[in-house]
Protein backbone atom coordinates (compact mmCIF):
# COMPACT_ATOMS: atom_id res chain seq x y z
CA UNK A 1 0.00 0.00 0.00
CA UNK A 2 2.85 2.35 0.88
CA UNK A 3 4.31 1.42 -2.48
CA UNK A 4 1.24 2.67 -4.32
CA UNK A 5 0.65 5.84 -2.31
CA UNK A 6 4.24 6.96 -2.66
CA UNK A 7 4.23 6.00 -6.34
CA UNK A 8 1.01 7.90 -6.85
CA UNK A 9 2.32 11.02 -5.17
CA UNK A 10 5.44 10.91 -7.33
CA UNK A 11 3.53 10.83 -10.62
CA UNK A 12 2.89 14.60 -11.06
CA UNK A 13 6.60 15.26 -10.62
CA UNK A 14 7.41 12.53 -13.10
CA UNK A 15 4.97 14.05 -15.59
CA UNK A 16 6.53 17.51 -15.26
CA UNK A 17 10.05 16.15 -15.61
CA UNK A 18 8.94 14.03 -18.53
CA UNK A 19 7.57 17.09 -20.29
CA UNK A 20 10.77 19.07 -19.74
CA UNK A 21 12.88 16.18 -20.99
CA UNK A 22 10.38 15.70 -23.81
CA UNK A 23 11.50 19.06 -25.17
CA UNK A 24 15.09 17.89 -24.89
CA UNK A 25 14.14 14.65 -26.67
CA UNK A 26 12.61 16.62 -29.54
CA UNK A 27 16.05 18.19 -29.97
CA UNK A 28 17.61 14.73 -30.07
CA UNK A 29 14.94 13.60 -32.54
CA UNK A 30 15.91 16.41 -34.91
CA UNK A 31 19.55 15.32 -35.07
CA UNK A 32 19.26 11.56 -34.56
CA UNK A 33 16.19 10.88 -36.68
CA UNK A 34 15.74 13.79 -39.09
CA UNK A 35 19.40 14.67 -39.80
CA UNK A 36 20.81 11.18 -39.20
CA UNK A 37 23.61 12.63 -37.08
CA UNK A 38 24.45 11.42 -33.58
CA UNK A 39 25.09 14.66 -31.71
CA UNK A 40 26.65 14.51 -28.26
CA UNK A 41 26.80 18.30 -27.84
CA UNK A 42 23.49 18.07 -25.98
CA UNK A 43 25.04 16.89 -22.72
CA UNK A 44 26.83 20.23 -22.59
CA UNK A 45 24.21 22.49 -24.12
CA UNK A 46 21.54 21.34 -21.65
CA UNK A 47 23.69 22.59 -18.78
CA UNK A 48 24.54 25.74 -20.75
CA UNK A 49 20.82 26.47 -21.02
CA UNK A 50 20.36 25.97 -17.31
CA UNK A 51 23.42 28.03 -16.39
CA UNK A 52 22.55 30.97 -18.63
CA UNK A 53 18.96 31.00 -17.42
CA UNK A 54 19.77 30.85 -13.70
CA UNK A 55 22.52 33.45 -13.85
CA UNK A 56 20.36 35.89 -15.81
CA UNK A 57 17.42 35.46 -13.44
CA UNK A 58 19.74 36.05 -10.50
CA UNK A 59 20.90 39.22 -12.26
CA UNK A 60 17.29 40.39 -12.32
CA UNK A 61 16.44 39.54 -15.93
CA UNK A 62 12.87 38.56 -16.76
CA UNK A 63 12.55 34.73 -16.78
CA UNK A 64 11.08 34.74 -20.32
CA UNK A 65 14.07 36.72 -21.56
CA UNK A 66 16.33 34.37 -19.63
CA UNK A 67 15.01 31.29 -21.43
CA UNK A 68 15.28 33.14 -24.74
CA UNK A 69 18.94 33.82 -23.96
CA UNK A 70 19.38 30.13 -23.08
CA UNK A 71 17.89 29.21 -26.45
CA UNK A 72 20.38 31.47 -28.22
CA UNK A 73 23.29 30.03 -26.22
CA UNK A 74 22.23 26.52 -27.28
CA UNK A 75 21.98 27.63 -30.92
CA UNK A 76 25.54 28.94 -30.67
CA UNK A 77 26.74 25.62 -29.22
CA UNK A 78 25.10 23.74 -32.10
CA UNK A 79 26.74 26.14 -34.53
CA UNK A 80 30.19 25.31 -33.13
CA UNK A 81 29.59 21.56 -33.49
CA UNK A 82 28.23 22.11 -36.99
CA UNK A 83 31.25 24.09 -38.09
CA UNK A 84 33.66 21.55 -36.58
CA UNK A 85 31.82 18.79 -38.44
CA UNK A 86 31.16 20.38 -41.84
CA UNK A 87 34.03 22.85 -42.29
CA UNK A 88 36.76 21.01 -40.40
CA UNK A 89 35.73 17.51 -41.48
CA UNK A 90 35.59 16.12 -37.94
CA UNK A 91 33.19 13.16 -37.59
CA UNK A 92 29.88 14.33 -36.09
CA UNK A 93 30.18 12.26 -32.91
CA UNK A 94 33.67 13.58 -32.19
CA UNK A 95 32.70 17.17 -33.07
CA UNK A 96 29.86 16.89 -30.53
CA UNK A 97 32.16 15.48 -27.85
CA UNK A 98 34.65 18.31 -28.42
CA UNK A 99 31.99 21.00 -28.08
CA UNK A 100 30.56 19.23 -25.06
CA UNK A 101 33.94 19.34 -23.35
CA UNK A 102 34.43 23.00 -24.29
CA UNK A 103 31.03 23.73 -22.80
CA UNK A 104 32.03 22.18 -19.46
CA UNK A 105 34.59 24.96 -18.99
CA UNK A 106 32.31 27.59 -20.46
CA UNK A 107 29.42 26.55 -18.22
CA UNK A 108 31.66 26.89 -15.16
CA UNK A 109 32.57 30.39 -16.33
CA UNK A 110 28.91 31.26 -16.84
CA UNK A 111 28.15 30.08 -13.30
CA UNK A 112 30.97 32.14 -11.86
CA UNK A 113 33.26 29.16 -11.26
CA UNK A 114 30.68 27.42 -9.09
CA UNK A 115 29.52 23.88 -9.79
CA UNK A 116 25.95 24.90 -9.10
CA UNK A 117 23.83 28.00 -8.68
CA UNK A 118 20.41 28.16 -7.05
CA UNK A 119 17.37 30.31 -7.82
CA UNK A 120 14.72 29.99 -5.17
CA UNK A 121 11.15 30.49 -6.23
CA UNK A 122 10.54 32.42 -3.01
CA UNK A 123 13.12 35.03 -3.99
CA UNK A 124 12.64 35.21 -7.75
CA UNK A 125 9.62 35.08 -9.99
CA UNK A 126 10.11 31.88 -11.96
CA UNK A 127 8.02 30.52 -14.83
CA UNK A 128 7.68 27.16 -13.16
CA UNK A 129 8.69 25.38 -10.00
CA UNK A 130 8.69 21.89 -8.62
CA UNK A 131 7.09 23.26 -5.48
CA UNK A 132 3.66 23.64 -7.08
CA UNK A 133 3.59 20.34 -8.93
CA UNK A 134 0.94 18.87 -6.60
CA UNK A 135 -1.22 21.97 -6.61
CA UNK A 136 -4.50 22.24 -8.40
CA UNK A 137 -3.89 25.75 -9.73
CA UNK A 138 -2.58 27.76 -12.65
CA UNK A 139 0.92 27.83 -11.27
CA UNK A 140 1.18 24.05 -11.57
CA UNK A 141 4.18 23.58 -13.92
CA UNK A 142 2.47 20.78 -15.85
CA UNK A 143 0.00 23.28 -17.27
CA UNK A 144 2.62 25.71 -18.53
CA UNK A 145 4.83 22.91 -19.86
CA UNK A 146 2.00 21.31 -21.80
CA UNK A 147 1.09 24.60 -23.45
CA UNK A 148 4.75 25.37 -24.09
CA UNK A 149 5.36 22.01 -25.78
CA UNK A 150 2.25 22.28 -27.95
CA UNK A 151 3.47 25.66 -29.21
CA UNK A 152 6.97 24.28 -29.89
CA UNK A 153 5.53 21.28 -31.76
CA UNK A 154 3.31 23.57 -33.84
CA UNK A 155 6.28 25.77 -34.75
CA UNK A 156 8.41 22.75 -35.69
CA UNK A 157 5.56 21.28 -37.74
CA UNK A 158 5.40 24.51 -39.70
CA UNK A 159 9.17 24.84 -40.00
CA UNK A 160 9.74 21.33 -41.35
CA UNK A 161 6.89 21.82 -43.81
CA UNK A 162 8.54 24.85 -45.43
CA UNK A 163 10.90 24.69 -48.39
CA UNK A 164 13.86 25.07 -46.06
CA UNK A 165 12.54 22.45 -43.63
CA UNK A 166 11.86 19.98 -46.43
CA UNK A 167 15.43 20.47 -47.66
CA UNK A 168 16.72 19.70 -44.15
CA UNK A 169 14.67 16.49 -44.07
CA UNK A 170 16.02 15.56 -47.51
CA UNK A 171 19.56 16.19 -46.26
CA UNK A 172 18.99 13.71 -43.46
CA UNK A 173 17.37 11.01 -45.52
CA UNK A 174 19.63 11.08 -48.61
CA UNK A 175 22.65 13.39 -48.87
CA UNK A 176 23.32 12.38 -52.51
CA UNK A 177 19.82 13.21 -53.61
CA UNK A 178 19.85 16.45 -51.66
CA UNK A 179 23.03 17.69 -53.32
CA UNK A 180 21.83 16.59 -56.75
CA UNK A 181 18.75 18.75 -56.15
CA UNK A 182 20.91 21.76 -55.34
CA UNK A 183 20.63 21.57 -51.57
CA UNK A 184 23.57 22.81 -49.52
CA UNK A 185 23.75 19.80 -47.22
CA UNK A 186 26.52 21.23 -45.04
CA UNK A 187 24.52 24.37 -44.34
CA UNK A 188 21.47 22.27 -43.49
CA UNK A 189 23.41 20.05 -41.10
CA UNK A 190 24.66 23.14 -39.27
CA UNK A 191 21.13 24.58 -39.18
CA UNK A 192 19.75 21.31 -37.81
CA UNK A 193 22.40 21.14 -35.10
CA UNK A 194 21.68 24.76 -34.15
CA UNK A 195 17.95 24.14 -33.91
CA UNK A 196 18.44 20.93 -31.95
CA UNK A 197 20.82 22.41 -29.40
CA UNK A 198 18.68 25.51 -29.09
CA UNK A 199 15.75 23.35 -28.00
CA UNK A 200 17.97 21.31 -25.69
CA UNK A 201 19.26 24.46 -23.99
CA UNK A 202 15.69 25.70 -23.71
CA UNK A 203 14.84 22.44 -21.98
CA UNK A 204 17.83 22.97 -19.67
CA UNK A 205 16.56 26.46 -18.85
CA UNK A 206 13.11 25.12 -17.95
CA UNK A 207 14.68 22.31 -15.91
CA UNK A 208 16.83 24.71 -13.91
CA UNK A 209 13.81 26.82 -12.99
CA UNK A 210 11.74 23.74 -12.22
CA UNK A 211 14.31 22.26 -9.84
CA UNK A 212 15.47 25.67 -8.59
CA UNK A 213 19.13 25.36 -9.53
CA UNK A 214 21.57 24.83 -12.37
CA UNK A 215 24.29 22.26 -11.99
CA UNK A 216 27.44 21.66 -14.01
CA UNK A 217 26.49 17.97 -14.27
CA UNK A 218 22.81 18.40 -15.05
CA UNK A 219 23.35 17.33 -18.65
CA UNK A 220 25.40 14.23 -17.98
CA UNK A 221 23.88 11.36 -19.94
CA UNK A 222 21.19 13.64 -21.38
CA UNK A 223 21.70 12.17 -24.85
CA UNK A 224 20.79 8.72 -23.50
CA UNK A 225 17.61 9.97 -21.82
CA UNK A 226 16.70 11.78 -25.03
CA UNK A 227 17.30 8.63 -27.06
CA UNK A 228 15.25 6.60 -24.59
CA UNK A 229 12.33 8.99 -25.06
CA UNK A 230 12.66 8.94 -28.85
CA UNK A 231 12.78 5.15 -28.94
CA UNK A 232 9.93 4.59 -26.46
CA UNK A 233 7.82 7.05 -28.45
CA UNK A 234 8.59 5.28 -31.70
CA UNK A 235 8.04 1.77 -30.41
CA UNK A 236 4.68 2.62 -28.83
CA UNK A 237 3.24 4.97 -31.45
CA UNK A 238 4.90 3.89 -34.69
CA UNK A 239 1.68 2.49 -36.15
CA UNK A 240 -0.54 5.19 -34.75
CA UNK A 241 1.34 8.44 -35.36
CA UNK A 242 2.18 9.03 -39.02
CA UNK A 243 1.92 12.81 -39.04
CA UNK A 244 5.09 14.73 -38.19
CA UNK A 245 3.49 16.72 -35.37
CA UNK A 246 2.13 13.51 -33.86
CA UNK A 247 5.57 11.90 -34.09
CA UNK A 248 6.99 14.78 -32.06
CA UNK A 249 4.13 14.36 -29.61
CA UNK A 250 5.03 10.66 -29.44
CA UNK A 251 8.57 11.60 -28.45
CA UNK A 252 7.25 13.81 -25.62
CA UNK A 253 4.91 11.07 -24.41
CA UNK A 254 7.90 8.72 -24.63
CA UNK A 255 9.79 10.99 -22.23
CA UNK A 256 6.84 11.12 -19.81
CA UNK A 257 6.54 7.34 -19.88
CA UNK A 258 10.26 7.07 -19.29
CA UNK A 259 9.92 9.14 -16.09
CA UNK A 260 6.89 7.13 -14.98
CA UNK A 261 8.88 3.91 -15.40
CA UNK A 262 11.79 5.46 -13.52
CA UNK A 263 9.45 6.29 -10.61
CA UNK A 264 8.19 2.71 -10.54
CA UNK A 265 11.72 1.35 -10.59
CA UNK A 266 12.70 3.71 -7.78
CA UNK A 267 9.87 2.41 -5.61
CA UNK A 268 11.20 -1.12 -5.91
CA UNK A 269 13.40 -2.38 -3.09
CA UNK A 270 17.13 -2.54 -3.87
CA UNK A 271 17.10 0.16 -6.59
CA UNK A 272 18.44 3.61 -5.73
CA UNK A 273 18.79 6.78 -7.81
CA UNK A 274 22.45 5.86 -8.26
CA UNK A 275 21.40 2.98 -10.49
CA UNK A 276 19.34 5.13 -12.84
CA UNK A 277 22.02 5.81 -15.42
CA UNK A 278 22.86 2.11 -15.65
CA UNK A 279 19.19 1.27 -15.98
CA UNK A 280 18.59 3.94 -18.66
CA UNK A 281 21.62 3.00 -20.71
CA UNK A 282 20.66 -0.68 -20.64
CA UNK A 283 17.08 0.09 -21.74
CA UNK A 284 18.36 2.20 -24.63
CA UNK A 285 20.93 -0.44 -25.60
CA UNK A 286 18.24 -3.12 -25.74
CA UNK A 287 15.87 -1.00 -27.81
CA UNK A 288 18.61 0.11 -30.21
CA UNK A 289 19.63 -3.53 -30.66
CA UNK A 290 16.12 -4.77 -31.45
CA UNK A 291 16.00 -3.51 -35.08
CA UNK A 292 19.42 -5.09 -35.71
CA UNK A 293 18.43 -8.49 -34.38
CA UNK A 294 15.08 -8.32 -36.15
CA UNK A 295 16.90 -7.79 -39.44
CA UNK A 296 19.42 -10.51 -38.72
CA UNK A 297 16.67 -12.94 -37.78
CA UNK A 298 14.63 -12.10 -40.89
CA UNK A 299 17.70 -12.57 -43.10
CA UNK A 300 18.49 -15.91 -41.51
CA UNK A 301 14.95 -17.05 -42.23
CA UNK A 302 15.12 -15.91 -45.84
CA UNK A 303 18.37 -17.78 -46.35
CA UNK A 304 16.95 -20.93 -44.80
CA UNK A 305 13.90 -20.67 -47.06
CA UNK A 306 16.06 -20.40 -50.14
CA UNK A 307 18.03 -23.42 -49.04
CA UNK A 308 14.88 -25.53 -48.90
CA UNK A 309 13.62 -24.34 -52.26
CA UNK B 1 26.76 23.62 -74.60
CA UNK B 2 29.10 21.51 -72.51
CA UNK B 3 32.82 21.93 -72.90
CA UNK B 4 35.16 19.61 -71.02
CA UNK B 5 38.81 20.64 -71.49
CA UNK B 6 41.56 18.16 -70.77
CA UNK B 7 40.35 17.02 -67.37
CA UNK B 8 42.31 14.47 -65.36
CA UNK B 9 41.50 12.65 -62.17
CA UNK B 10 43.64 10.21 -60.22
CA UNK B 11 42.11 8.31 -57.31
CA UNK B 12 44.21 7.21 -54.33
CA UNK B 13 47.25 9.07 -55.64
CA UNK B 14 50.51 7.84 -54.10
CA UNK B 15 49.11 4.52 -52.88
CA UNK B 16 49.20 1.00 -54.32
CA UNK B 17 45.58 1.56 -55.36
CA UNK B 18 46.48 4.59 -57.48
CA UNK B 19 44.17 4.75 -60.45
CA UNK B 20 44.18 7.24 -63.30
CA UNK B 21 40.44 7.45 -63.94
CA UNK B 22 40.40 10.39 -66.37
CA UNK B 23 43.37 11.10 -68.62
CA UNK B 24 43.34 14.62 -70.14
CA UNK B 25 39.86 13.98 -71.45
CA UNK B 26 38.20 16.58 -73.66
CA UNK B 27 34.61 16.53 -74.86
CA UNK B 28 32.25 19.07 -76.37
CA UNK B 29 28.48 18.63 -76.53
CA UNK B 30 26.37 20.91 -78.72
CA UNK B 31 22.95 21.97 -77.50
CA UNK B 32 20.46 19.17 -78.05
CA UNK B 33 23.12 16.48 -78.40
CA UNK B 34 22.09 13.12 -76.93
CA UNK B 35 25.33 11.26 -76.42
CA UNK B 36 25.55 7.65 -75.30
CA UNK B 37 28.71 6.52 -73.50
CA UNK B 38 30.00 2.95 -73.52
CA UNK B 39 33.17 1.29 -72.29
CA UNK B 40 34.39 -1.51 -70.05
CA UNK B 41 34.37 -1.51 -66.29
CA UNK B 42 36.80 1.07 -64.96
CA UNK B 43 36.97 2.94 -68.27
CA UNK B 44 36.07 6.17 -66.46
CA UNK B 45 32.49 6.61 -67.66
CA UNK B 46 30.96 7.28 -64.26
CA UNK B 47 34.03 9.27 -63.22
CA UNK B 48 33.42 11.56 -66.20
CA UNK B 49 29.79 12.15 -65.20
CA UNK B 50 30.68 12.66 -61.56
CA UNK B 51 33.46 15.08 -62.50
CA UNK B 52 30.94 17.14 -64.47
CA UNK B 53 28.42 16.93 -61.61
CA UNK B 54 31.08 17.99 -59.08
CA UNK B 55 30.99 14.92 -56.83
CA UNK B 56 34.75 15.45 -56.51
CA UNK B 57 37.16 18.13 -57.80
CA UNK B 58 39.22 17.29 -60.88
CA UNK B 59 43.03 17.36 -60.65
CA UNK B 60 43.43 19.45 -63.78
CA UNK B 61 41.43 20.79 -66.69
CA UNK B 62 38.26 22.87 -66.81
CA UNK B 63 34.57 22.27 -67.29
CA UNK B 64 32.27 24.85 -68.92
CA UNK B 65 28.51 24.70 -69.31
CA UNK B 66 26.82 27.36 -71.45
CA UNK B 67 29.99 29.44 -71.07
CA UNK B 68 29.98 29.25 -67.24
CA UNK B 69 33.07 27.80 -65.61
CA UNK B 70 31.83 25.00 -63.30
CA UNK B 71 35.28 23.72 -62.35
CA UNK B 72 35.40 25.31 -58.91
CA UNK B 73 31.67 25.24 -58.08
CA UNK B 74 30.55 22.83 -55.35
CA UNK B 75 28.23 19.98 -56.32
CA UNK B 76 25.07 21.56 -54.92
CA UNK B 77 25.62 24.78 -56.88
CA UNK B 78 26.22 22.95 -60.16
CA UNK B 79 22.95 21.12 -59.56
CA UNK B 80 21.12 24.29 -60.62
CA UNK B 81 22.16 23.57 -64.21
CA UNK B 82 22.15 19.76 -64.14
CA UNK B 83 19.66 16.93 -64.00
CA UNK B 84 20.98 13.63 -62.70
CA UNK B 85 19.76 10.05 -62.53
CA UNK B 86 21.98 7.49 -60.83
CA UNK B 87 22.54 3.78 -61.39
CA UNK B 88 21.27 2.94 -57.91
CA UNK B 89 17.50 3.61 -57.76
CA UNK B 90 17.91 4.35 -54.04
CA UNK B 91 20.23 7.29 -54.69
CA UNK B 92 18.06 9.72 -56.59
CA UNK B 93 15.12 10.10 -54.22
CA UNK B 94 14.42 10.70 -50.53
CA UNK B 95 12.86 7.41 -49.36
CA UNK B 96 11.24 8.70 -46.17
CA UNK B 97 9.51 11.55 -47.97
CA UNK B 98 6.34 11.52 -50.06
CA UNK B 99 6.31 11.48 -53.86
CA UNK B 100 4.99 15.05 -54.00
CA UNK B 101 7.56 16.22 -51.44
CA UNK B 102 10.35 14.74 -53.55
CA UNK B 103 9.07 16.51 -56.65
CA UNK B 104 8.71 19.78 -54.73
CA UNK B 105 12.36 19.54 -53.67
CA UNK B 106 13.39 19.07 -57.29
CA UNK B 107 11.10 21.84 -58.54
CA UNK B 108 13.06 24.33 -56.41
CA UNK B 109 16.47 23.21 -57.63
CA UNK B 110 18.70 26.23 -58.06
CA UNK B 111 16.27 28.52 -56.27
CA UNK B 112 16.33 30.00 -52.80
CA UNK B 113 14.66 27.72 -50.25
CA UNK B 114 12.96 29.91 -47.72
CA UNK B 115 10.15 29.78 -45.22
CA UNK B 116 7.35 29.47 -47.73
CA UNK B 117 5.25 26.33 -47.34
CA UNK B 118 6.85 23.45 -49.24
CA UNK B 119 3.97 22.50 -51.55
CA UNK B 120 1.09 24.67 -52.72
CA UNK B 121 -2.22 23.57 -54.24
CA UNK B 122 -1.11 24.76 -57.67
CA UNK B 123 2.13 22.77 -57.30
CA UNK B 124 0.13 19.67 -56.54
CA UNK B 125 -2.03 19.94 -59.64
CA UNK B 126 1.08 20.50 -61.75
CA UNK B 127 2.89 17.50 -60.24
CA UNK B 128 -0.14 15.28 -60.74
CA UNK B 129 -0.24 16.19 -64.40
CA UNK B 130 3.48 15.54 -64.83
CA UNK B 131 3.27 12.20 -63.01
CA UNK B 132 0.42 11.05 -65.22
CA UNK B 133 2.67 11.41 -68.27
CA UNK B 134 4.86 8.64 -66.85
CA UNK B 135 1.97 6.21 -67.22
CA UNK B 136 2.76 4.42 -63.96
CA UNK B 137 -0.27 5.47 -61.95
CA UNK B 138 1.91 7.45 -59.54
CA UNK B 139 -0.40 10.47 -59.90
CA UNK B 140 -2.86 8.68 -57.61
CA UNK B 141 -0.21 7.95 -54.97
CA UNK B 142 1.24 11.42 -54.47
CA UNK B 143 1.44 11.11 -50.69
CA UNK B 144 3.03 7.63 -50.75
CA UNK B 145 6.52 7.44 -49.26
CA UNK B 146 9.02 6.96 -52.08
CA UNK B 147 10.69 4.16 -50.12
CA UNK B 148 7.66 2.00 -50.92
CA UNK B 149 8.08 2.32 -54.70
CA UNK B 150 9.76 -0.25 -56.94
CA UNK B 151 13.17 0.43 -58.50
CA UNK B 152 11.63 1.23 -61.88
CA UNK B 153 9.08 3.60 -60.38
CA UNK B 154 11.83 5.37 -58.45
CA UNK B 155 13.98 5.77 -61.57
CA UNK B 156 11.04 7.15 -63.53
CA UNK B 157 10.32 9.56 -60.68
CA UNK B 158 14.00 10.56 -60.49
CA UNK B 159 13.92 11.26 -64.24
CA UNK B 160 10.91 13.48 -63.77
CA UNK B 161 12.64 15.24 -60.89
CA UNK B 162 15.84 15.68 -62.91
CA UNK B 163 13.96 17.39 -65.71
CA UNK B 164 11.12 19.26 -63.97
CA UNK B 165 13.32 22.34 -64.11
CA UNK B 166 14.83 22.14 -67.57
CA UNK B 167 18.52 21.36 -67.01
CA UNK B 168 21.27 22.61 -69.31
CA UNK B 169 22.61 19.08 -69.23
CA UNK B 170 21.02 15.76 -68.25
CA UNK B 171 23.37 13.13 -66.82
CA UNK B 172 22.10 9.54 -66.91
CA UNK B 173 24.54 7.18 -65.19
CA UNK B 174 23.48 3.67 -66.26
CA UNK B 175 20.09 4.51 -64.87
CA UNK B 176 18.49 1.30 -66.13
CA UNK B 177 21.28 -1.13 -65.18
CA UNK B 178 19.68 -2.16 -61.89
CA UNK B 179 16.25 -2.82 -63.40
CA UNK B 180 14.74 -5.96 -64.94
CA UNK B 181 14.74 -5.91 -68.78
CA UNK B 182 11.08 -5.01 -69.16
CA UNK B 183 11.24 -2.16 -66.63
CA UNK B 184 14.55 -1.01 -68.10
CA UNK B 185 12.96 -0.73 -71.53
CA UNK B 186 10.05 1.25 -70.10
CA UNK B 187 12.36 3.67 -68.24
CA UNK B 188 14.48 4.10 -71.39
CA UNK B 189 11.37 4.85 -73.40
CA UNK B 190 10.36 7.51 -70.85
CA UNK B 191 13.90 8.94 -70.95
CA UNK B 192 13.80 9.17 -74.74
CA UNK B 193 10.46 10.92 -74.68
CA UNK B 194 11.44 13.46 -72.02
CA UNK B 195 14.75 14.20 -73.77
CA UNK B 196 13.19 14.74 -77.19
CA UNK B 197 10.18 16.70 -75.91
CA UNK B 198 12.41 19.13 -74.03
CA UNK B 199 15.36 19.08 -76.46
CA UNK B 200 17.67 18.24 -73.57
CA UNK B 201 21.42 17.99 -73.98
CA UNK B 202 22.08 14.54 -72.56
CA UNK B 203 24.98 12.33 -71.60
CA UNK B 204 23.87 8.73 -71.01
CA UNK B 205 26.12 5.91 -69.83
CA UNK B 206 25.01 2.41 -70.67
CA UNK B 207 26.44 -1.07 -70.50
CA UNK B 208 24.11 -2.18 -73.25
CA UNK B 209 25.58 -1.68 -76.75
CA UNK B 210 22.21 -2.09 -78.43
CA UNK B 211 20.80 0.73 -76.31
CA UNK B 212 23.85 2.85 -77.01
CA UNK B 213 23.25 2.46 -80.74
CA UNK B 214 19.46 2.81 -80.62
CA UNK B 215 19.41 6.00 -78.57
CA UNK B 216 20.84 9.45 -79.14
CA UNK B 217 22.60 11.08 -82.07
CA UNK B 218 26.17 10.44 -81.01
CA UNK B 219 28.10 7.62 -79.35
CA UNK B 220 31.43 7.73 -77.56
CA UNK B 221 33.49 4.78 -76.33
CA UNK B 222 35.83 5.19 -73.38
CA UNK B 223 38.84 3.25 -72.26
CA UNK B 224 41.42 3.96 -69.55
CA UNK B 225 40.07 7.45 -68.91
CA UNK B 226 40.12 8.53 -72.55
CA UNK B 227 37.64 8.70 -75.40
CA UNK B 228 38.73 6.13 -77.99
CA UNK B 229 35.78 6.35 -80.38
CA UNK B 230 33.39 9.18 -81.23
CA UNK B 231 30.69 8.47 -83.82
CA UNK B 232 27.73 10.63 -84.79
CA UNK B 233 25.12 11.28 -87.45
CA UNK B 234 24.60 8.81 -90.29
CA UNK B 235 27.70 6.87 -89.32
CA UNK B 236 26.21 6.17 -85.89
CA UNK B 237 22.88 5.06 -87.36
CA UNK B 238 24.65 2.40 -89.39
CA UNK B 239 26.57 1.01 -86.36
CA UNK B 240 26.02 -2.57 -85.25
CA UNK B 241 27.00 -4.34 -82.02
CA UNK B 242 29.53 -6.36 -84.04
CA UNK B 243 31.14 -3.11 -85.31
CA UNK B 244 31.43 -1.79 -81.79
CA UNK B 245 33.00 -4.98 -80.45
CA UNK B 246 35.49 -4.98 -83.29
CA UNK B 247 36.36 -1.34 -82.67
CA UNK B 248 36.72 -1.98 -78.98
CA UNK B 249 39.13 -4.88 -79.50
CA UNK B 250 41.11 -2.79 -81.94
CA UNK B 251 41.23 0.46 -79.98
CA UNK B 252 41.50 -0.67 -76.39
CA UNK B 253 45.10 -1.22 -75.29
CA UNK B 254 43.93 -4.11 -73.13
CA UNK B 255 42.49 -5.42 -76.38
CA UNK B 256 39.58 -7.41 -75.11
CA UNK B 257 35.97 -6.79 -74.43
CA UNK B 258 35.19 -7.72 -70.87
CA UNK B 259 32.45 -10.18 -69.97
CA UNK B 260 29.91 -7.61 -68.97
CA UNK B 261 30.07 -5.87 -72.33
CA UNK B 262 29.72 -9.13 -74.23
CA UNK B 263 26.84 -10.34 -72.14
CA UNK B 264 24.84 -7.16 -72.52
Amino acid sequence: MVFFTSLFSSLPGAAAQGLIWGLMAIGVYITFRILDVADLTVDGSLATGGAVCVMLIKAGVDPWLAILAALLAGILAGFVTGILHTCAGIPAILAGILTQLMLYSINLRIMGSAANQAVSVTKYSLLLSQRYVHEFSFRNPILLLTAFLLVIIAILYWLFGTELGASIRATGTNRHMARAQGINTNKNIVLGLMLSNGLVALSGALLSQYQGFADINMGRGAIVIGLAAVIIGEVLFDKLFKNFALKLLGVVIGAVIYYFVIQIVLQLPFFSTNDLKLFTALVVAVFLAIPYFKKKFAKGKAKGGAGHA
Amino acid sequence: MLEVREISKTFNAGTVNEKLALDKLSLTLEDGDFVTVIGGNGAGKSTLLNAIAGTFPVDEGRIFLDGKDLTKLPEYKRAAFLGRVFQDPMMGTAPTMQIEENIALAARRGQHRGLRWGITKADRAHYREMLSTLGLGLEDRMTTKVGLLSGGQRQALTLLMATIRKPSLLLLDEHTAALDPKTAAKVLEISDRIVSENHLTTLMITHNMKDAIAHGNRLIMMDAGRIILDVSGEEKKRLTVADLLEQFTKLSPEGEANDKMLLS
